[in-house]
C-alpha cells in the first residue's frame, strides 16, 4: 500500500484505548492536582495495569513489542491530556534494557533482571539525558520519583539507586526532575555498542517527546479556536479579525507540518532505521517550537483571562517549554540532526 | 500508516532523474539564466517526446495516467533540479480546462497540439489593478458580431513571449455583480493590438505587462458561457494538482551543506554547533514542506479535493524559504551577499539567489494572505472578517 497518513484499525483502536484512559484518569482537575507532586500515582498505576510500558519491550523479553510508532501516538495522548506520569522514559528504559539483553554479556544479566522489574512496575527505573558534571547529573527527568537512574558516561553505561541524595527540583512545567549524584553508581556495560544503544534510546526520547509536544500543540489550538469563536469584541467573535484568524492558521499548519514529521520519524524507526536518528531529532526541534507556537497563539487570544492560573491554556503553555527543555532547546536537536545529515561521528559534533 | 510512496511513484522518480540528467543540460540552465525565462523549448519537446506533458492525464487522451501521488514523485525531481516547468503548467492547466469544458473544434486546436509541445498558453487572470482579488478583472470583452473586441491590460503574464495564446479572464457585463459579468477566451497572441511589455524581477526571472487594444477575438474563441467565467476558473480550481513543494529549499540546503563540509583547513563550518542548528532547522522545514505536499496529494488520490492541505503546503513552504534564504545569508556574514553567478560567490550563491527569489513564492499562486484566511475559515471554521 503506497503511502497512507491514516491509523490502521489497529493503531486506530490503541489510539482510542488510550484516549480513553487518558480522559478518565488525566483531566485537568488532576493535572493540576498533581502539580503538587509533580506526578500523579494513581495515572501512572493505571497506565502500567495498562501496560503501557510492557508494550514497548521486545516480545523475545515478554512485551508487547509495540513499534515506536505505535508508542508515538501513545505518547501524542499523553501529551494530548499533559500526562503527569514518567511514561516516556520508563518505556525508552525499558527498550534499551531489552537492546542491552540481545548484546549480552554481564551487562545484559544485569540489564535483565532490571529489565523484568521495569516491566511489572515494581521499579520505576529512568534515563539521564546528559553525562554528569561536576559528579551531578542534572535535571534527571521523572528523576524524582524513580528508583534508579541509568546514564551514561563515555562509553560506560551505569545506574544508580536515587532513593537518597538526590535534589527534588521545583519547576516551569511541574515536571518530576530531581539533580542526582553520580557517585556510588555501578556500572552496567560498556563498549562501543552500548554507546550506540544510548544513543538510540535517546533517539527514541526525543521521537516521542516530539510526539507528545503534537498531541499537548493540538489540544492547546482546539481550546484557543474554540475560545475565539465564543469571545465577542467590538460586537464580533474575535475569531472573525484577521489579526487572530492569521496567527491560528499560521499555528494549525505548523502543528499540521508537526504531526506528519514526527509520525513519519516514528515510523522510521520501524521502516528505515537509517533515516531515524535525523528524523527524530529533526521532528523535536520543530514540534516543540510548533507546539509553544499554538499553544503561545492560544494563551494570548485569551486576553486577561489567559495570564490566570485558573485558565487551563497556562498549563498547556509551560509545558510546552518545560518538558522539552529536559533535553534541550530546539537548536540542539537541529545540530544533532545536522550531525547526522553530515555523516558526522557523536566525537565529531 | 506509511510514509513511502511506494513502488510505482518511486519508478517513475527514477526515470524522472534519468530524464532530467540528460534533458536538463548546462545549456538549457545557462540559457534559463541568461534570459530569466522559465520555459525551455528544447527541455519542452523533450518533455512532450516523452509523453510528461501530461503524465497525470489519463492513456487514452495522451498523458501516463498517473496517480496524483505518482505526479508528484516526478515533480518532486523537477523542482528541486530546477527544471523549466513554468510554460508547461500553465498551458497544461488550460487544456485541462478545455477538456472539461471547450467545445469539440476548441479541444481540436489545442489539445493535440499542447501534447505535442508546439504550443505555450498563459494566464491573463491578474491585472495591474487587481491581484488576489481574481474577480474585479476590468478588461473589457464587448461583442462585435461573431467576434469580441478586448481592451485591457494583464500583470505578471510570464512566457507571454513565447506564448501562443493567453487563457484570459475579461468582464464582459459590467453592470452584473462582480463575480457574474466575467467571461473567458482563448486570445491568439501573436496579432495586432497585443503589446508585451517585459518585467524583471527580483530572481531575475522573466515576466511581463501585456496590452490588449482593440484585440478581436472570434466567439469560437470564447470558453464556457458569455458571463459565465467565474464557473470556468472553478473548473481551474478543481483541476489543480497537488504540486511539490520545497523543491527550491532544498536544492538551498544541499549547496549550504557542500560548504558546511568544505575547506578551511580542518575546521569546515560544520563543525560549529550553531551552523549545523541553522542547517538542521532548514533540514526539518523542508522535509515539512515535502510532507504536507505528499499529504495533498494523497488526499486527492482519495477523491478530496486538497484545499485546506494545499493552502497550508504552499503556506508553509513559501514562509520557509523566505526565512531559510535570510537566515543563510546572515550565517553566512559579508561574504553572503557575494551575487550568485560571481566567481567568489559563496556556497554557489544558493543563499543569496534564494534570498532574491522567495518573497516571489508568497505571492503568486495565491498569497500566504488568502491561504491563511483559506485555513481559518475552511479549515480551522472561524468566521470570515466583517
Amino acid at each position: 500500500m503506497p503511502l497512507d497518513l491514516s491509523p490502521s484499525d489497529e493503531q486506530q483502536q490503541l489510539i482510542d484505548a488510550f484516549a480513553a484512559l487518558y480522559d478518565k484518569e488525566s483531566p485537568t482537575e488532576r493535572v493540576r492536582a498533581a502539580e503538587a507532586l509533580c506526578h500523579d500515582p494513581e495515572l501512572w498505576r493505571r497506565l502500567l495495569e495498562n501496560g503501557a510500558v510492557e508494550m514497548a519491550v521486545g516480545e523475545e523479553h515478554g512485551g508487547g513489542g509495540a513499534t515506536v510508532l505505535d508508542l508515538a501516538l501513545v505518547a501524542e495522548q499523553h501529551g494530548r491530556h499533559l500526562g503527569s506520569a514518567p511514561l516516556l522514559e520508563a518505556q525508552v528504559v525499558a527498550r534499551l534494557l531489552g537492546r542491552l539483553c540481545r548484546l549480552g554479556g554481564l551487562g545484559g544479566e544485569a540489564a535483565g533482571s532490571l529489565l523484568g522489574d521495569v516491566m511489572s512496575g515494581d521499579r520505576l527505573v529512568t534515563l539521564a539525558l546528559r553525562p554528569p558534571r561536576a559528579g551531578v547529573l542534572t535535571m534527571v527527568p521523572a528523576g524524582a520519583v524513580a528508583d534508579a537512574v541509568i546514564f551514561a558516561d563515555g562509553h560506560e553505561l551505569l545506574v544508580t539507586d536515587v532513593a537518597s541524595g538526590r535534589t527534588p527540583v521545583a519547576n516551569l512545567g511541574s515536571l518530576p526532575v530531581a539533580d542526582v549524584p553520580a557517585a556510588g553508581a555501578r556500572p552496567l556495560a560498556a563498549g562501543p555498542a552500548v554507546r550506540e544503544a544510548v544513543e538510540s534510546a535517546l533517539d527514541e526520547w526525543l521521537a516521542l517527546m516530539a510526539a507528545a509536544m503534537v498531541g499537548l500543540g493540538g489540544r492547546a489550538l482546539e481550546i484557543g479556536v474554540a475560545y475565539v469563536k465564543e469571545r465577542h469584541a467590538f460586537g464580533v467573535p474575535i475569531g472573525s479579525f484577521q489579526a487572530v484568524a492569521h496567527g491560528l492558521a499560521d499555528a494549525a499548519t505548523l502543528h499540521d507540518g508537526a504531526e506528519l514529521l514526527e509520525r513519519e520519524a516514528a515510523w522510521a524507526a520501524g521502516e528505515e532505521p537509517a533515516r531515524f536518528g535525523e528524523l527524530a531529532a529533526l521532528a523535536f526541534g520543530f514540534c516543540v517550537d510548533a507546539a509553544r507556537q499554538a499553544a503561545y497563539r492560544s494563551l494570548h487570544y485569551h486576553g486577561g483571562y489567559g495570564f490566570m492560573l485558573e485558565t487551563d491554556i497556562q498549563l498547556f503553555w509551560r509545558r510546552t517549554t518545560a518538558w522539552p527543555a529536559q533535553y534541550g532547546e530546539p537548536d540542539v536537536a537541529f545540530a544533532r540532526a545536522e550531525a547526522r545529515r553530515l555523516g558526522m561521528s557523536i566525537e565529531e559534533a | 500508516m506509511d510514509f513511502r510512496l511506494g513502488e510505482t511513484a518511486e519508478d517513475v522518480r527514477r526515470q524522472a532523474r534519468e530524464f532530467l540528467d540528460e534533458h536538463l543540460t548546462e545549456e538549457v540552465v545557462a540559457r534559463m539564466e541568461a534570459t530569466g525565462v522559465h520555459h525551455d523549448w528544447d527541455f519542452h519537446r523533450a518533455l512532450s517526446d516523452r509523453g510528461w506533458v501530461a503524465p497525470g492525464w489519463p492513456v487514452e487522451l495522451g498523458g501516463q495516467g498517473y496517480s496524483v501521488v505518482e505526479g508528484l514523485a516526478m515533480q518532486e525531481e523537477f523542482h528541486r533540479a530546477g527544471a523549466p516547468t513554468y510554460g508547461v503548467g500553465t498551458t497544461m492547466i488550460v487544456a485541462g480546462i478545455i477538456r472539461r469544458v471547450g467545445t469539440d473544434a476548441q479541444k481540436e486546436l489545442v489539445i493535440p497540439r499542447a501534447l505535442r509541445g508546439e504550443i505555450v498558453i498563459v494566464l491573463g487572470f491578474t491585472e495591474p489593478e487587481c491581484g488576489s482579488d481574481v474577480a474585479a478583472a476590468q478588461t473589457r470583452a464587448v461583442r462585435d458580431g461573431d467576434e469580441w473586441v478586448i481592451n485591457g491590460a494583464k500583470m505578471f503574464t510570464t512566457n507571454a513571449q513565447e506564448g501562443d495564446y493567453a487563457f484570459m479572464l475579461t468582464r464582459t457585463n459590467p453592470d452584473a455583480p462582480k463575480h457574474k459579468g466575467l467571461t473567458t477566451f482563448l486570445v491568439p497572441l501573436r496579432q495586432p493590438g497585443v503589446e508585451i511589455r517585459p518585467i524583471r524581477t527580483l530572481s531575475g526571472e522573466r515576466t511581463n505587462l501585456t496590452f490588449y487594444t482593440d484585440v478581436r477575438v472570434d466567439d469560437a474563441m470564447r470558453i464556457g458561457e458569455v458571463d459565465g467565467g467565474w464557473d470556468v476558473m472553478a473548473v481551474g480550481l478543481s483541476l489543480e494538482r497537488a504540486g511539490a513543494q520545497g523543491g527550491e529549499s532544498i536544492r538551498m540546503l544541499d549547496a549550504l551543506e557542500r560548504w558546511a563540509v568544505a575547506g578551511d583547513e580542518g575546521s569546515p563550518p560544520a563543525t560549529d554547533r550553531r551552523v549545523r542548528a541553522r542547517l538542521g532547522r532548514a533540514a526539518a522545514e523542508n522535509e515539512v514542506s515535502v510532507l504536507l505536499a505528499r499529504r495533498s496529494a494523497w488526499v486527492q488520490d482519495a477523491g478530496m479535493l486538497p484545499g485546506v492541505e494545499g493552502s497550508m503546503a504552499k503556506l508553509f513552504a513559501s514562509e520557509a524559504i523566505t526565512r531559510q534564504s535570510a537566515d543563510f545569508l546572515d550565517m553566512l556574514g559579508p561574504d553572503g551577499i557575494r551575487r550568485q553567478g560571481d566567481p567568489t560567490a559563496v556556497a554557489e550563491g544558493a543563499a543569496e539567489y534564494a534570498f532574491r527569489f522567495a518573497l516571489g513564492t508568497t505571492t503568486y499562486g495565491g498569497t500566504s494572505e488568502v491561504q491563511r484566511n483559506i485555513i481559518a475559515q475552511r479549515g480551522l471554521g472561524l468566521p470570515r472578517p466583517r
